[in-house]
């Protein structure tokens, strides 16, 4: 038997507090968090004047570039020693560049197991037959992870210091810098109607190809995204909006993380301890193979296009 | 093909070194996107050619589109236009 609980007890719970402060609604630093009301900063006449006096004299006395001695012999010091420097840090790297092996010496220190190992077991093991993104890909699947995440986290960083509200950005429209230059440019236009196709398209087959052929996720998703930029840049946000907005944009990027965590997670479980992976490696030569490097190649590609895309549309409007 | 990379090299040098000491924002940004388009050949002669759409894509593409925007947000593209106004090519005589 399940019973409700009342409105004034549920209001007493964490679960209520956790969602009220998720929502926004109750900020938890009100009323325990010591707050004083900003106050605009105001300065006064008299330093004002004082201000401008001093910055009259310094012109005038300490940046005289004629008269005062200490300057000039501050800047030839300054000279001498910027080169002085630079040719230091040249000399010393190329003493070490003369301690490094020759190009293709035999006992170089990257001519070791692993990569005779890649070489060798990679088709094999990774079922991949460009063996760049099959190692990228299964080899070091998690140092991409880490990549995808910092692309990521770049585009939280970018959100959180240029996004603008949606309420403010119709009622200042200064921060809108699209508004005030010429929209439906017909070269621009045409150009942009005949090339996206074919850049969306190359974008897409590397992608899918990227384990049989040159390329891979993240040149593929910056050309798709590149292909984005280009559209928007002749037809404005209106028409990417129908397709690409914030919620196509979130769902894409988190769907696509979890599932590149997912997949590389249960790689190396099953790697690690043993287990037959079950997810098959099909023939090496042909679209659905590669096991876990054409769904990661998708996934990544996504993630990078988004991100471009992101990148541009929130420098441009602060917004997407 | 040693002289074709040894060209594409000094290029690249010569590219690096002008960034630097062009005056203009946005010429730098141009050369900045040449350099990445040579940088990108130069992988293809390596024969590393993922790394070449990588670049050509990112370098030349993504990464100059984003600094045209950032200047023209600062307002450094309009600024420049309005100098080149001012600036007469010729002092006026009397």
């Amino acid at each position: 038997m399940s019973h409700i609980r009342k409105q004034s007890e549920y209001e007493k719970t964490f679960a209520s507090k956790f969602f009220q402060w998720l929502g926004g609604e109750k900020d938890s630093f009100t009323g325990n968090m010591e707050m004083r009301p900003q106050k605009e900063y105001m300065e006064e006449e008299a330093t004002i004047e004082e201000r401008m006096k001093d910055r009259q004299q310094a012109l005038a006395e300490v940046y005289d570039s004629v008269h005062n001695k200490e300057l000039l012999f501050f800047n030839k010091l300054y000279k001498c020693f910027s080169i002085v420097f630079c040719i230091a840090i040249v000399a010393v790297l190329i003493y070490t560049v003369s301690y490094l092996p020759s190009v293709g010496a035999e006992d170089k220190p990257t001519n070791n197991i692993v990569s005779d190992t890649y070489i060798t077991n990679g088709l094999e093991d990774t079922g991949a037959v460009n063996i760049v993104t099959g190692m990228i890909l299964s080899y070091r699947a998690f140092d991409t992870f880490g990549e995808t995440n910092v692309l990521f986290i770049a585009t939280c960083c970018v959100m959180i210091m240029l996004m603008v509200d949606e309420k403010e950005l119709s009622k200042n429209k200064d921060s809108n810098d699209r508004i005030f230059e010429p929209k439906n440019d017909a070269i621009l236009q045409v150009i942009a109607t005949l090339l996206v196709p074919i850049v969306f398209l190359f974008g897409i087959y590397i992608i899918l190809n990227g384990h049989l052929s040159p390329g891979g996720g993240f040149s593929g998703g910056a050309m798709i995204g590149a292909g984005m930029i280009l559209y928007v840049a002749a037809f404005g946000f209106e028409k990417t909006g129908r397709f690409f907005n914030e919620n196509v944009y979130k769902c894409v990027k988190v769907t696509a993380l979890i599932c590149y965590g997912c997949i590389v997670t249960y790689y190396f479980l099953t790697g690690a301890n043993g287990f037959e992976s079950l997810i098959p490696l099909g023939t090496p030569g042909k679209i659905l193979s590669g096991g876990i490097t054409l769904p990661i190649n998708i996934f990544v590609g996504s993630e990078v296009a988004c991100t471009m895309y992101a990148f541009y549309a929130l420098f441009r409007r602060g917004g997407l | 093909m040693e002289i074709f990379n040894a060209i594409l090299l000094g290029f690249l040098v010569i590219c690096a070194v002008s960034v630097s000491f062009s005056k203009n924002l946005l010429n730098s940004i141009l050369i900045f996107m040449s350099y990445s388009l040579i940088m990108s050949i130069i992988w293809i002669l390596l024969e590393s050619p993922d790394l070449a759409i990588t670049e050509a894509a990112v370098g030349a593409g993504v990464t100059s589109i984003l600094f045209f925007v950032t200047l023209k947000k600062i307002h450094a593209l309009q600024q420049e236009a309005k100098e080149d106004d001012t600036d007469e090519p010729y002092p006026k005589t009397k």
